[in-house]
């Protein structure tokens, strides 16, 4: 099952994760981490697809991707 | 049945776990990672030397661990030919804004990929001079409202923006030019195979090797991160096309004889 | 080794490579081409790293990559490429790089002449770029003295790290001595340079700048350099006395090339039966003023005389340095014309005579 960890203290809050993600299982949320931004979070983890595409266009690289059990790599990064 | 966790995604090792200065959705943020995965992936970060440049990435230091020296503003290709001409053993790069780049460093860009220094520089194009707040730079597009043309560039006044890609790639001197951005998942992932191959390049000792990558500047735009990354597709794509301008293996034409 | 006749700037040139200052970085620019050109051929043959850059602009930003490295490196230029490299310099001084530079002075301001001058001194001395900082300034005046001061630079700028500057002029430049290099350039050990950019394997990463937006690290960097250069004052001072007598009247005060034409009006007035002495400074920074202070206060010097191929300079300096307690008097010629002897002697004896006369007025 792939999931995705979000940390509230790197994210500034640009919403470039929720509009790249193709699940749309991304949202802000509606609490201010300490730093002030409202932050990126995970809405629904079951429909995951560990495709990464979240971490990549992260500009603060506040995610992390992790999976369990087997999965197929979409493409090479 | 114990299923492990692997991860697939994280922090490269070149990248020291920071939160930076950068603005919410500022893509150098991208290109410092996509840098530091290549280091990583190349295995080169204890021989690697950057040069950091003048502007919003004057601060690269304290985010790419590797050693560093710090430009004045422009000068990071003639730093790093000092450096690389007496340690051609070391990886070296510079990253350059195109303020730097562009404008006062235009004498140092042209002069070093002309002498086919085995370099490689990130170019980090977003058509504006971020740091100090938003002025025209000569890669603003037409038309484009900065704080020193606030009623829009007017290429009759001020010219045209600069392609440097193009410009460079009229030289002789055999070198790897790529254009490429980061304003989506695909461009990201392709925009870091440029810079990969661009080390490489210098890996072998090729050539002189520089990859321009059309970047956003939210701030200085007046657009959210989303806006931005569309900005730069509708508007900067056409004036700066994508793609692959020069390989150390093109066959120079002839020039005609004098 | 034997004696040979050379052109200056070729025996500088030759005077670093005996020093390991085998990288070098240039512009052609008059009257120090020649330095580039000997060294052209000279580096490949000890394996060193030679590059002409496309301006001033660039080498000097060329030499803040290469000192970087740990290697010794160094620059020649004159006077408008030097106002070129002023960013560099100082870019170079708040990250502590040494780095040996040369300025082979032509006249000025602006594109000026190509003939001797010494109309760089505040240039040298007192700044040049932004910032405070200092560059420890050496001034020879044969191109012996031109010889085993610019091996002694190498070894100055590595010790304070800090850049070294030796000014000389066209006459220096251009002029043809006989010299002596040493077989093997001797010098007390240094340090290790474990500052240097060497690649972060197996320790934290070095960054090489002087950005410090911190305005306590800021100052405490300029203290830095500000200790370095209070110990340039009390260890690396360093002038001589000509003709040094408890006759003399009149001391002269002259640098370089200056300062040998002045001995030689000084041996012929002797001849005359008129005994003057020069107090030459061989660095300029840091300024000799404690030692000409001393020298300006002995009861039979009545007054100095400054003499400089510029409108006035280093003058400024003796004055401070002698506080008011004697008068300053200045002569100097510029646009390139190197006053002869008898100009100099000429200048001297006015000087005598006049206090003479005011003293039958009185």
């Amino acid at each position: 099952m792939p999931g995705v960890t979000i940390d509230k203290n790197h994210c500034k809050g640009c919403e470039l994760c929720v509009k790249a993600c193709p699940q749309q299982i991304l949202a802000m949320s509606k609490q201010i981490s300490i730093r002030g931004y409202f932050y990126a979070e995970m809405i629904d983890s079951s429909r995951c697809i560990g495709c990464r595409i979240c971490a990549i266009v992260c500009p603060d690289v506040a995610i992390e991707v992790n999976v369990n059990g087997t999965t197929f790599s979409l493409f090479e990064y | 049945m114990e299923q492990d966790t692997k991860t697939i995604f994280s922090r490269p090792e070149a990248l020291r776990d920071t939160v930076t200065h950068y603005c919410p959705g500022c893509t150098h943020g991208v290109a410092h990672r996509i840098v530091a995965e290549v280091i990583d992936s190349l295995g080169v970060r204890e021989k690697t030397l950057g040069v950091a440049p003048v502007g919003c990435s004057v601060f690269i230091y304290n985010y790419i661990n590797t050693d560093f020296l710090e430009a004045p503003h422009g000068r990071a290709p003639a730093l790093a030919t000092g450096f690389k001409r007496l340690r051609p053993d070391m990886v070296v790069f510079t990253y350059q804004g195109d303020g730097d780049l562009a404008s006062i460093g235009m004498a140092e860009i042209i002069h070093a990929a002309n002498r086919g220094e085995k370099i490689t520089v990130i170019f980090i194009n977003n058509a504006i001079y971020g740091m100090t707040g938003g002025q025209m730079a000569p890669t603003t597009i037409s038309g484009q409202i900065t704080t020193t043309c606030p009623f829009g560039r007017d290429v009759a006044q001020t010219g045209y923006p600069i392609r440097m890609v193009e410009l460079l790639s009229s030289l002789s001197t055999p070198m790897y030019l790529e254009r490429v951005t980061v304003n989506s998942p695909q461009h990201i992932i392709k925009a870091k195979r440029a810079i990969k191959k661009a080390f490489q390049y210098q890996l072998e000792g090729r050539c002189f090797s520089l990859v321009e990558v059309l970047s956003t500047c939210p701030t200085n735009w007046g657009l959210i991160p989303s806006e931005a990354t569309k900005w730069l597709n509708d508007n900067m794509i056409p004036n700066y096309p994508l793609g692959c301008f020069k390989t150390p293996d093109d066959v120079e034409t002839d020039h005609g004889t004098v | 080794m034997a004696k040979i006749l050379m052109k200056g700037n070729e025996a500088i040139a030759e005077a670093a490579i005996k020093a390991g200052g085998i990288n070098y970085f240039c512009y052609p620019i008059t009257p120090q081409t020649e330095v580039a050109e000997y060294l052209a051929r000279r580096i490949p043959e000890v394996g060193g790293v030679y590059l002409q850059g496309e301006s001033e602009l660039a080498v000097s930003n060329m030499l803040f990559g290469a000192a970087s490295t740990g290697k010794r490196v160094f620059t020649t230029s004159s006077s408008p490429g030097i106002s070129l490299m002023q960013e560099a310099i100082s870019y170079m001084a708040g990250a502590q790089l040494p780095v040996v530079l040369v300025n082979i002075m032509r006249g000025g301001p602006g594109l000026g002449g190509i003939l001797p001058a010494q109309s760089d001194y505040f240039q040298a001395t007192k700044g040049g770029g932004h910032g405070d900082y200092r560059l420890l300034v050496l001034a020879p005046s044969s191109i012996q003295e031109a010889v085993d001061l610019m091996m002694l630079s190498f070894h100055l700028a590595d010790k304070y790290r800090n850049p070294v500057m030796m000014i000389g002029d066209g006459m220096i430049g251009q002029m043809m001595e006989p010299v002596e290099f040493p077989d093997k350039y001797e010098e007390p050990e240094l340090p290790p340079k474990t500052w240097a950019a060497t690649g972060a394997k197996g320790r934290p990463a070095h960054i090489i700048k002087s950005l410090f937006l911190d305005p306590i690290a800021l100052d405490k960097n300029s203290w830095i350099l500000h200790d370095k250069y209070e110990r340039m004052k009390k260890e690396e001072v360093r002038f001589e006395l000509y003709n040094h007598s408890s006759k003399n009247k009149i001391m002269l005060i002259a640098y370089g090339t200056m300062a040998r034409i002045c001995q030689t009006a000084i041996d012929r007035l002797k001849e005359e039966g008129i005994s003057v002495g020069l107090f030459r400074p061989i660095t300029l920074f840091p300024f000799p003023e404690k030692q000409i202070y001393k020298e300006a206060t002995k009861e039979n010097i009545r007054e100095l005389l400054v003499i400089e191929m510029s409108t006035a300079q280093m003058f400024e300096d003796v004055e401070r340095a002698v506080y008011g307690k004697k008068k300053v008097n200045f002569f100097g010629r510029t646009g390139g014309i190197v006053p002869p002897p008898e100009e100099v002697m000429e200048h001297i004896k006015m000087l005598l005579n006049k206090k003479s006369k005011d003293k039958k007025k009185a």
